[in-house]
Order: structure tokens, then C-alpha cells, then sequence
């Protein structure tokens, strides 16, 4: 069926070819050299005046602006890569930086630490020595007031004794008699209480 | 007689007859379409040449990437002794492109169907490749036709037979672009008539080979003109780099 078509198609062309080529002059226009002069005469013009206006002002345009375009592009390249180089080496001196005052801080840090605790030691040394100082002090004052307390006990119980024995009996006793006793007496209780 | 395929290529005078002693050189429907070709290209790439912005706008782009396409094409095939040649090829190659292009507009005039034209473009630069040999090379550049490493018994015939395919080298380059701009035309046109002829019920079928069609001139009219341009460059390549 497309085939009938097709060649149907091709006949009816075929016949409106012939058709066409009996009303005109015959064959090809364009083996026709009528106008062939005319033609060669104008495409020398149009092509020539196309070539010298290309050549003399487009094209160098279009050319300076592609290689300004060009060096444009490699400078940015150039410049950035150079604020990249720019921008790690001061990213080194940051780091650099950083790392130098960390350590002073904990050097700092380290000689703060030491005078606290050498005036801490030298504070407490100080003050435990005061301490100690005062704390023999008042064992020397107790075993003193201890010492003498006896004797001072001793004393006023032969003082006492003997008002007492006055009192009872109305005589006056030999005082160093009583002391004698009293002294006996503590002597006893003395040992008892050690005992 | 419109309905006749060949109608499109007919050449008209377009006012007054001017001529030049006894020559005709009439301003004709094919002039004014040069006109057209070369005043659009002119237009279309001053425009893009003017704005030199560093990002490009879509003229500049488009100006922009031709140019460097036509230097890619001639440094690729040519190589860079081609570079002065740079601004002929690229003019060569836009005005093809553009004919062809502007071919492609109902109605319109596809000034490269023409064989004349064709020819003359052809001429001019089997011509001028044949002059830059000579200046460069002198006489070397005979040496051309003696391929090397050929065995003495063939050379005379090798020899025979480069001379005729260099010379016929216009010929092919311009037949092949006048041939297939006048063969796309053509069919377009006959498939164009046969949606007429057809109707509205028959005429589906050769309406979808015209759209087909449409789009495949397109592409063959760009690819003529990068054809004609890249075979110029390979011409104009063994005229510069004479190693055959």
C-alpha cells in the first residue's frame, strides 16, 4: 500500500517535472548564464566587502577581547594562588602564635603555681615554728606551775594545818613540825596517786 | 509555475537593468540575499565584537566561540603557519554558512545552490592555495604529485593521477556544496508539493517527510559549509606543509 503510494507519488512528481520544464525555459537555472556575470560581479562585492570588514574590525576585536579575556584569567589565577600562600603562611604565624603563647601561659602558669606554694611552705614553716615556739613555752610554763604547785600546796596546807590546829587546841604549834607532816602526807598521797 | 521544484533557483533581475559596458550585472534576487548573508554576519559579529566585557553576553558568546572554532578547525588541520589565512577561512566559511542558512527561509534564495557562485568561491581558492605553494615552495612544490614511497613502474601513473584529482579539486569542492543545497531544495520542495497535491488526506505522510527534511538541511547546511571550509584548510594545509 505505502509502496503504490510512494511510487504513485513519484510518477505524479515525475510528470510534474516534465510539465514544469516544458513551461519554463528548460533545465537547470542555474546552468542558465544569464545572470552568471551579475552573480560572480556581486558575490565579489558582497564577499569582498564581508572579508575586509571581518579582517580589518571584527576580527581583531573579537580576538584582543579573547586574549584580554585569556591574561585576565591567568592573572586572577596568579593572584589567587599567591593569597593562598599568603593566607597559609599566616595561617603558620597564627599557629605559631597560638602555640607560643600557650606555652608562656603555662609557664606562667607553672612559676605562679610555684611562689604560691613557696610562700604557702615558707607561711606554714613560720607559723608551725610560732606554734611549736609557744607550745614548748606552755609546757615549760605547766611543768613549772606543776613543779611549784607542790611546794605552794605543801605551803598553804601547813598554813591551814596549823590555823587549824590552833583553832582546835588554842596553842601555837611549831610550824615546821606541820610542814614537816604535811610535807609526809603529800608525799603519801603522792605515791598513792602514782600508784 | 510554482509547483515546479526547480522554480526556487531561478534568478531574477531585482529593479533597474545596470550594466557595465555591454556585461549585465543586475542587482537580482541571489545579490540581494549576498547582501542579506553578509550584512547579517557583519551585524550579528560587530555586535558581538563591541561589548568587551569580561563575562560574555549571549552575541559576545556566540561571536566568541565561532572564532574560536574556526581557529580550532584551522590550527587542528593547517596547523599554525595557517594562522594568516585565519580571517579568509573564517569570512569563507560564516558567508557559506549563512547563504546556506538563510536558504533554509521560506520564500527565500539559497544563494550557494548555484553553481556559478560555487565556483567562483572554489576557483578563487584552489587559485590562491596554488599561488601561497608556489611562494613557498617554488618549483618544490611539483613534488606535490610524486608521493613518496611509491615503486617507479607506478609513478608515472601515481603522478597522472594526482595532477587530475588536484585539478579537479574546484570542481568537486564546489559541486559538492552547489549539489547538495540544490538536492535538499529540491526534495523539499517536491515533498512540499506533494502535500499539496495529496490533500488533507493523504498529504500527512509527505508533510512529516518535509519536517524531516527541514531539520536535515539544517544540519546539511552547516556541514556543507564546515565541509568547505575544512577541505579549504587542508588545501591550504599541503600548500604550507609540503610532506605528501
Amino acid at each position: 500500500m505505502l509502496k503504490k503510494i510512494v511510487i504513485l507519488l513519484f510518477v505524479t512528481c515525475f510528470a510534474c517535472f516534465n510539465t514544469g520544464f516544458a513551461a519554463e525555459s528548460g533545465g537547470m537555472p542555474q546552468l542558465n548564464p544569464e545572470f552568471w556575470i551579475s552573480q560572480i560581479f556581486w558575490l565579489i562585492i558582497t564577499f569582498g566587502i564581508l572579508f575586509i570588514v571581518l579582517t580589518k574590525v571584527i576580527l581583531p576585536k573579537i580576538s584582543d577581547n579573547l586574549e584580554t579575556r585569556k591574561s585576565q584569567i591567568l592573572e586572577n589565577i596568579e593572584t589567587a594562588d599567591k593569597q593562598k600562600e599568603e593566607s597559609q603562611k599566616k595561617i603558620d604565624e597564627y599557629e605559631k602564635i597560638i602555640l607560643d603563647s600557650k606555652l608562656k601561659a603555662k609557664s606562667y602558669f607553672n612559676e605562679a603555681r610555684e611562689k604560691i606554694l613557696d610562700d604557702i611552705n615558707k607561711k606554714r614553716a613560720a607559723l608551725e615554728k610560732d606554734l611549736d615556739e609557744e607550745i614548748s613555752e606552755v609546757e615549760k610554763e605547766l611543768s613549772d606551775l606543776k613543779q611549784k604547785s607542790g611546794e605552794k600546796i605543801n605551803k598553804i596546807a601547813a598554813e591551814t594545818s596549823a590555823e587549824l590546829i590552833k583553832e582546835l587546841i588554842g596553842e601555837e604549834v611549831n610550824s615546821s613540825s606541820i610542814a614537816a607532816i604535811v610535807e609526809d602526807q603529800s608525799k603519801i598521797n603522792r605515791e598513792r596517786k602514782d600508784v | 509555475m510554482a509547483s515546479n521544484p526547480m522554480y526556487q533557483f531561478n534568478v531574477y533581475r531585482i529593479g533597474p537593468e545596470i550594466k557595465l559596458g555591454s556585461v549585465d550585472i543586475s542587482f537580482t534576487n541571489a545579490s540581494l540575499f549576498m547582501v542579506i548573508s553578509s550584512l547579517a554576519i557583519l551585524i550579528i559579529f560587530n555586535l558581538g565584537a563591541k561589548k568587551k566585557t569580561l563575562i560574555p553576553d549571549k552575541l559576545q558568546l556566540l561571536s566568541e566561540l565561532s572564532y574560536s572554532f574556526v581557529a580550532k578547525m584551522i590550527s587542528d588541520t593547517a596547523g599554525s603557519k595557517a594562522k594568516p589565512y585565519f580571517s579568509f577561512i573564517f569570512s569563507l566559511f560564516m558567508f557559506v554558512l549563512f547563504c546556506n542558512m538563510f536558504g533554509m527561509i521560506p520564500y527565500a534564495f539559497t544563494v550557494t545552490s548555484h553553481i556559478i557562485v560555487t565556483f567562483v568561491l572554489a576557483a578563487f581558492i584552489f587559485f590562491g592555495v596554488t599561488i601561497i605553494g608556489f611562494m613557498k615552495h617554488g618549483l618544490g612544490y611539483l613534488k606535490l604529485f610524486v608521493p613518496s614511497g611509491v615503486p617507479m613502474v607506478l609513478l608515472p601513473l601515481i603522478v597522472v593521477i594526482e595532477i587530475i584529482s588536484y585539478l579537479s579539486r574546484p570542481i568537486s569542492l564546489s559541486v559538492r556544496l552547489f549539489a547538495n543545497m540544490m538536492a535538499g531544495h529540491t526534495m523539499m520542495k517536491v515533498f512540499g508539493g506533494f502535500v499539496i497535491s495529496l490533500g488533507i488526506v493523504g498529504g500527512w505522510l509527505p508533510l512529516s517527510f518535509s519536517v524531516a527534511l527541514t531539520g536535515l538541511e539544517i544540519l546539511v547546511a552547516f556541514l556543507q559549509a564546515y565541509v568547505f571550509a575544512i577541505l579549504t584548510c587542508i588545501y591550504l594545509n599541503d600548500a604550507l606543509n609540503l610532506h605528501h
